[in-house]
């Protein structure tokens, strides 16, 4: 469950102050589906890095499972996005060097985990976005979409409460973009709460609620 | 994060770069591989001068006429010449409780002669003590008589060069040879010792003391050789040295005693010395190679930027960015401090193949420091560009790409 209450990002841009995010309040329940829309500068990717944790908010309070993230040290944010939220990023960020299966570990290699054990979970992840049979291909060896699957199951591979897509399909053809927009929608289905921001109309409308920004606003909230 | 990983991730973005790398190994091992050799050398230089010492005998103190220390008062206007050593000094010496041998010691150059052959030759006045004190090695025949030193006998012992340069291939032994204008009979052959401390013995002829200083035309001794009766007695002997020539000359300390230890031990400091100061040059390549891992893990570093923002949304935390950075440059100098090792193995077999006389034998130390220092600068000049990694904005760091 996600909370934000009166949430503010302030930029300043040379003597000028730029109000990316104003007064956002805004409640997300488990499983919810949104989509995140607007045009370019009304501050939905700097919403999202705030979900993110990426980015802290100049004043307001962002609850997540009810933990106050706000006065939380780098350390304890590193933790909890960690732990907690997925990331799925429009060009990939994929490790150039590591083939599918490491890029997928990445998360459970930073927690420690031993690589034992993350071949396991590694491989059912990789099963789950339907490319176990990649898992040695480094990622210039695989088409844009298998990249983004390969993405998503990094973003998934602990089991976090949000999934954060920031326009998963933006360089992808319609057909890749569509299988894509359907792992996520099966994740979601599941029990995660899926947030995507898109500048395109008919991936945003699938979305179960959808969120309009303008000028660092919320103008429309439909569900 | 584990050690393992850790290290695996830094070794996968090494290889990623695989000419920078090359490069940088290069530099670090040229640098390790220079300090390495360079002490194994100077090392080497130092054990040749204390084998060459010990050559010189056991226990030994040599004493020179003059005093060398300066004294306090006006300098002497007239006859402030030292007194000179002679043969009663030396045989006086003999009464030290320490002192087992004396060898007084006379040397000059002459040429000497054999039917038409001539050549010049170190013409040594000595007892037959010396061939004790010296453990001389006589290939034929036998060393100097021991007669009273003060009678000259006519006969004389000559080193190796010049018996096949004189005789050839005829007997040498009991033959007669002529040294400026006198005869003396050949009653030995030194053994092929070679060098002994720059004096080259095959050139070297010896004759009794007292035959010396008439061929020379003189009553003084260039040094006198004193054997101690064991090696702690050394500074007794030396007291006792002091003590009698003071004596013999009316209360003056007019000689100088150097005992070999104190040569040795000179020796020993200076090129002690001169090898940390050449390892030490040696170690500047060793930072300008750190200088080079700091340029390429700040390249690294402005390469992968996105790949950092990216750690840093999987959950990565500082401290686990700055020791993924810093481990890939301390891999980087260790991988390269490895080969420098490697390297000066090859160059030190290489150099005991040219030279095998020269004792070459790399100290352990050598190889510790040089695998320290290297690993410290991968550290230290890799902090920098660990923190800046460490540091970046994550919003920022993943919008470049």
């Amino acid at each position: 469950m996600i909370e934000l209450d009166s949430i503010e990002r302030v930029f300043q841009v040379g003597d000028e102050e730029v109000h990316a995010l104003k007064h956002v309040t805004l409640t997300i329940k488990k499983g919810e589906y949104l989509s995140i829309m607007g045009p370019s500068g009304s501050g939905k990717s700097t919403l999202l890095n705030i979900l993110g944790l990426l980015d802290r908010p100049t004043s307001g309070t962002y609850r997540l499972d009810s933990i106050d993230t706000t006065s939380m040290g780098d350390n304890e944010q590193a933790d909890t996005r960690r732990h907690r939220i997925g990331f799925v990023f429009q060009s990939y960020h994929l490790v150039p060097r590591l083939t599918a299966a490491e890029n997928v570990a990445l998360p459970l290699m930073l927690s420690g985990m031993a690589p034992k054990e993350r071949q396991v979970i590694v491989e059912k992840a990789l099963d789950n976005v339907d490319l176990l049979d990649r898992a040695d291909h480094r990622p210039d060896q695989l088409s844009g979409g298998q990249r983004q699957r390969v993405a998503i199951a990094r973003a998934t591979i602990m089991q976090p409460t949000i999934l954060l897509a920031d326009e998963p399909t933006g360089n992808l053809d319609h057909v890749s973009g569509e299988s894509v927009i359907e792992v996520l929608e099966a994740l979601n289905k599941q029990g995660i709460i899926l947030i995507v921001v898109t500048h395109d109309m008919e991936i945003g409308e699938r979305a179960t609620r959808r969120i309009r920004m303008v000028d660092g606003s919320i103008s429309k909230d439909i569900s | 994060m584990r050690v393992g990983d850790t290290v695996r991730y830094g070794f996968s973005n090494v290889s990623g770069s695989p000419v920078r790398a090359f490069l940088l190994l290069l530099a670090m091992s040229i640098g390790v591989a220079s300090v390495v050799m360079l002490s194994t050398l100077g090392e080497a230089a130092r054990l040749y001068v204390v084998n060459q010492f010990s050559a010189l005998g056991t226990h030994l103190l040599i004493v020179l006429p003059g005093r060398s220390e300066t004294t306090g008062g006006a300098p002497p206007l007239l006859g402030a010449v030292p007194r000179d050593l002679t043969l009663d000094d030396s045989n006086a010496l003999l009464r030290g409780p320490s002192v087992s041998r004396v060898a007084p010691i006379v040397v000059g150059s002459a040429p000497i002669s054999f039917r038409s052959l001539e050549r010049e030759a170190t013409i040594i006045g000595t007892t037959v003590d010396y061939g004790e004190i010296r453990e001389i090695a006589i290939s034929q025949g036998r060393f100097l008589p021991s007669a009273d030193i003060k009678r000259g006998d006519a006969v004389c012992v000559i080193g190796e060069t010049i018996r096949q340069e004189l005789f050839g291939g005829e007997r040498a032994l009991g033959q007669s040879v002529r040294i400026n204008s006198y005869r003396y009979r050949v009653i030995g052959i030194l053994g092929d010792e070679g060098q002994s401390l720059g004096m080259e013995m095959g050139d070297a002829v010896f004759i009794p003391v007292a035959s010396a200083q008439a061929l020379f035309n003189t009553e003084s001794l260039f040094r006198i050789m004193v054997q101690a009766t064991q090696r702690e007695t050394i500074p007794s002997a030396k007291e006792d040295v002091i003590r009698i020539l003071r004596e013999r000359h009316d209360g003056e300390d007019d000689v100088t005693v150097i005992t070999q230890d104190a040569i040795l031990g000179t020796f020993d400091r200076i090129l002690k010395a001169l090898t940390y100061t050449v390892v030490g040059i040696a170690a500047i390549s060793l930072a300008v190679a750190g200088v080079l891992i700091m340029n390429v893990m700040l390249v690294s570093v402005s390469q992968r930027t996105s790949e950092i923002g990216l750690l840093k949304a999987l959950g990565g935390s500082k401290r686990q960015i700055l020791i993924l950075f810093l481990s890939e440059a301390a891999l980087l100098s260790v991988i390269g401090a490895v080969s420098g090792i490697l390297i000066s193995f090859a160059g030190v077999s290489a150099l005991d193949g040219l030279f095998p006389t020269f004792p070459l034998t790399t100290p352990l130390w050598a190889y510790v420091s040089a695998l320290i220092v290297a690993i410290v600068t991968g550290l230290v000049f890799g902090i920098m560009p660990a923190r800046r990694a460490a540091r970046l904005d994550p919003v920022d760091a993943l919008m470049r790409h």
